[in-house]
């Protein structure tokens, strides 16, 4: 049975009277600990898709079910303890008025769950952090470090379902690599289920074990990794998102584009 | 004779913790030709560019022992020398539309003001040389965008305005800062592609300046690969598969590639002395 | 010195505490860059000496009169500012009557903030009928000029130092609720909102531990340069007769007493003037360079 099951999910937004459909009809599955990705230009929908999933979106038509059960509006505590976000910003992510402490503290002492110091410097230790920047405040923080917090803190509460908006496309090459590696890592020790977006299609394909295209809030095209790989898309969108996307492999001898 | 040629170029910036240098000791030189500089963030890679036009305002400095433009040097022009320089003879894209380009007037309005401002060209000649220009950036219905405001135009059109902004003085050079950055993945192509022709019609000399290795390997004739405000390595684009330095080398195979192994990615190994803060 | 020097500026705090006042450090060394902030400090540190010694360091007793001793001009030996009609020592109504400015000011400042951020915080963040209700009362109070709602105020109240202060901090606080409101609808849509909601938090954690610290810098700034405005109204209050009453050496009430000597004798009425002036400027200074180091976006990232 899938963990995650969206059907006709359709998301509009009324922005003074003028509707904006963000997301039209769109399905899919996720299964348990698989890596689930979406790609797509920007205006596509997949980020209102994760923000739907957290209930920070406005549903206008089909459902969402999680481990069988329908979400209900608001979400109730239990959902906190099994979904979780990293968002795409690391400079806007972290409150800046708080320590790294605190905002790792904070998901325990909402849902009164004891032991917070040992569990704080335990989490810094899991993203690769040192302890010593435990009482840091964001800004003394680069952004590859900052992403690490923001993940530390999405796996406070241990979810099982971990929601990834982007989550490398602020940072720079080398340390988008290692944020990868240590997402990859996390997952296969913790047995997470993935969702993750993207505009980046050779991230996704490093990440994930299928993808789906989407384009202006619709899902175009579902694919294995194997097939996008090979080149195996049938729609011309896939194809062109593909050919943008390899294109950047380097080639020594310089085409005119 | 080259057209432009920095040496020894360094940015300081005093903060109340201490002068801060984003560039410290850059040299080169570029003839009509496309020079890529490539650097992740805290490069310094944006602040050589604007240096070049002396668009860096107090509390930052530049210095440099030789900065020489077609023969003019920029260290000792005045700020009306470098007024008559910026725009007529060197030109600037930057990164994101939606930011460059003035919100309140409209396309039109924006590319024809330089016009009729500093060359005293009549109303009915520069809106002719203005939709010239949005022909040659392959804009199909160029009397609607003149029209238009920059929020109405999606990402790909406003880089391709803004293109067509910096051009239509016909500069000799032009410093683009990260053109495609903003834009989406099939757009980038389209635009990269006017830009290339634009260039090589015009006989430009271009400096582009991105953070994306393999596409400036692409697009340029020769690299420059900058960390922390230095310049690491130099080689022609075609040879950036045989780079020597170990940071080129990290950021040329620590991307994901489509199809690629599935292990963790080779990371950057900064142990190495070029990534010491003090090391020349 | 050192060690404490460097216990602020460690790069890697080891508590709570250490974090907060390393950072409350570096913003006063961001302080201290700035002159005329450091002149507002100086002047403002002075109100705050002067009031704690006033018994100490005033020459004659404020209270007691000496007929004899009328309208003095200022230089006169014993009295270097003068003596007003009553032959008061003007110099020690002075210093007695900062004690008085003082305790308005700390009221109101302690009160207005305080209500007008929670109103605008609330409004801000809950949007739809709470925020029209709450900002349409905002707008009655905003709509009557200050001093004329204090004067009301305190026309029903009666007269009173304690009534004084009430009614200037009730019509202080709309321009506190304007300003949270405005700081809240920027934060309310960012991404550590999000998360935070996402952990499941309710509205009153949300509001009291992540919005509020994002409205203090403004907050702060507008109050430093609302207290300029605070003394001026107590002193109309005093001046007027419905705020602090006489024998008190509140410097509005001196000023309007002094209203009847002000072509021949005009000390009695400049001198509670200048006093005014030079608290009002010190306010001012310091709000203007407290706006240069809160302002987030000179704070660095």
């Amino acid at each position: 049975m899938s963990l995650i099951e969206i059907d006709d999910l359709s998301v509009t937004f009324n922005a003074k009277g003028r509707e904006v459909r963000a997301v039209e009809g769109v399905s899919l599955s996720v299964a348990a600990r698989e890596s689930y990705g979406l790609v797509g230009e920007s205006g596509s929908g997949k980020s209102t898709i994760l923000r739907a999933l957290c209930g920070l979106a406005p549903v206008t038509g089909g459902s969402i079910r999680i481990g069988g059960e329908v979400l209900r509006m608001p979400r109730g505590p239990g959902f906190s303890r099994r979904v979780q976000m990293v968002f795409q910003d690391p400079y806007a992510s972290l409150h800046p008025r708080h320590t790294i402490d605190r905002t790792l503290s904070e998901p325990l002492a909402i849902h009164g769950i004891g032991g917070s110091d040992a569990k704080v410097v335990k989490a810094l230790t899991d993203v690769g952090l040192p302890t010593s920047f435990r009482f840091r405040y964001p800004h003394q923080l680069s952004g590859g470090q900052r992403q690490r917090v923001a993940i530390a803190r999405a796996l406070m509460l241990e979810p099982e379902i971990l929601l990834l908006d982007e989550p490398t496309s602020a940072l720079d090459a080398s340390v988008q690599a290692e944020v990868l590696n240590l997402l990859d890592r996390l997952r296969a020790e913790r047995g997470l289920t993935f969702l993750m977006v993207s505009h980046d299609l050779a991230v996704i394909d490093h990440m994930c074990d299928r993808v789906l295209v989407m384009q202006h809030g619709r899902a175009v095209e579902e694919l294995a990794r194997d097939d996008l790989a090979a080149a195996r898309m049938t729609t011309a969108y896939a194809r062109s998102l593909f050919e943008a996307s390899a294109d950047r492999m380097l080639d020594p001898a310089k085409a005119p584009a | 004779m080259s057209l432009l040629e920095v040496q020894n170029l360094r940015v300081t910036f005093d903060t109340e913790t201490g002068p801060v240098q984003a560039v410290r000791g850059v040299s080169f030189s570029l003839g009509r030709e496309r020079l890529g500089i490539v650097g992740e963030s805290g490069s310094g890679k944006t602040m050589t560019g604007r240096s070049v036009l002396r668009l860096i305002r107090p509390p930052g400095r530049i210095e440099a022992d030789r900065m020489v433009f077609d023969g003019q040097d920029l260290m000792a022009a005045s700020e009306r020398d470098m007024r008559a320089l910026r725009g007529k003879r060197i030109g600037m894209v930057m990164q994101d539309p939606k930011y460059s380009l003035n919100p309140v007037m409209n396309v039109g309005e924006q590319l024809t003001e330089g016009l009729r401002r500093r060359d005293r060209i009549g109303g009915a000649e520069a809106r002719a040389k203005a939709i010239a220009a949005l022909e040659a950036v392959q804009i199909r219905d160029p009397e609607r965008v003149m029209a238009a405001y920059p929020h109405e135009l999606s990402g790909g059109m406003g880089q391709r305005v803004m293109i067509a902004m910096m051009l239509i003085p016909e500069p000799d050079l032009l410093i683009a800062d990260e053109p495609t950055s903003a834009l989406d993945v099939t757009v980038q192509a389209e635009v990269l592609s006017i830009l290339d022709a634009l260039v090589r019609d015009r006989g430009m000399g271009l400096i582009f300046i991105s953070h994306d290795l393999r596409l400036v390997g692409r697009f340029c004739d020769r690299v420059l690969v900058m960390y922390k405000g230095r310049v690491v390595e130099e080689l022609e684009a075609k040879h950036l598969t045989e780079a020597q330095h170990p940071y080129t080398r990290g950021l040329l195979n620590c991307l994901p590639r489509i199809g690629g192994p599935r292990g963790p990615l080779p990371g950057l190994d900064r142990s190495g002395d070029w990534a010491q803060e003090g090391v020349a | 010195m050192t060690t404490l020097r460097a216990w602020l500026t460690d790069p890697s705090p080891s508590s709570r505490r250490q974090a907060r006042l390393g950072q409350s450090y570096l913003a006063w060394l961001r302080i201290r860059r700035n002159r005329l902030a450091m002149a507002g400090l100086v002047i403002v540190g002075l109100l705050l000496l002067v009031a704690a010694c006033a018994p100490l360091i005033a020459p004659h007793d404020p209270l007691v009169q000496d007929l004899s001793r009328r309208l003095l001009p200022p230089g006169t030996p014993g009295n270097l500012l003068g003596t007003d009609d009553f032959g008061r020592d003007i110099l020690s109504r002075i210093l007695y009557g900062s004690r008085i400015t003082l305790y308005i000011i700390a009221l109101v400042a302690v009160t207005a903030p305080v209500l007008g951020l929670l109103i605008g915080t609330v409004s801000g963040y809950f949007g739809g009928w709470v925020d029209a209700v709450l900002m349409r009362i905002t707008d009655i109070f905003l709509a009557f000029p200050r001093l004329i709602l204090a004067l009301a105020l305190v026309a029903v109240l009666g007269p009173g130092i304690g009534n004084a202060v009430l009614a200037i901090a009730l019509t202080a606080w709309p321009p506190y609720a304007r300003i949270a409101r405005a700081e809240t609808l920027t934060v309310r849509n960012s991404d550590y909102i999000a998360a935070v909601r996402l952990q499941g938090a309710g509205a009153g954690r949300i509001i009291w531990g992540h919005i509020v610290p994002m409205c203090l810098p403004s907050v702060i700034i507008r109050v430093t340069l609302d207290m300029a405005g605070v003394i001026l109204i107590a002193a109309g209050l005093g001046f007027l007769g419905l705020g602090v009453q006489p024998p008190m050496p509140e410097w509005g009430l001196m000023i309007s007493s002094g209203r009847k000597f002000l072509f021949e004798q005009w000390w009695v009425a400049t001198m509670p003037g200048l006093a005014i002036f030079l608290v009002s400027l010190g306010f001012n200074l310091l709000g203007d360079g407290l706006r240069d180091v809160l302002d987030p976006r000179s704070a660095g990232k």
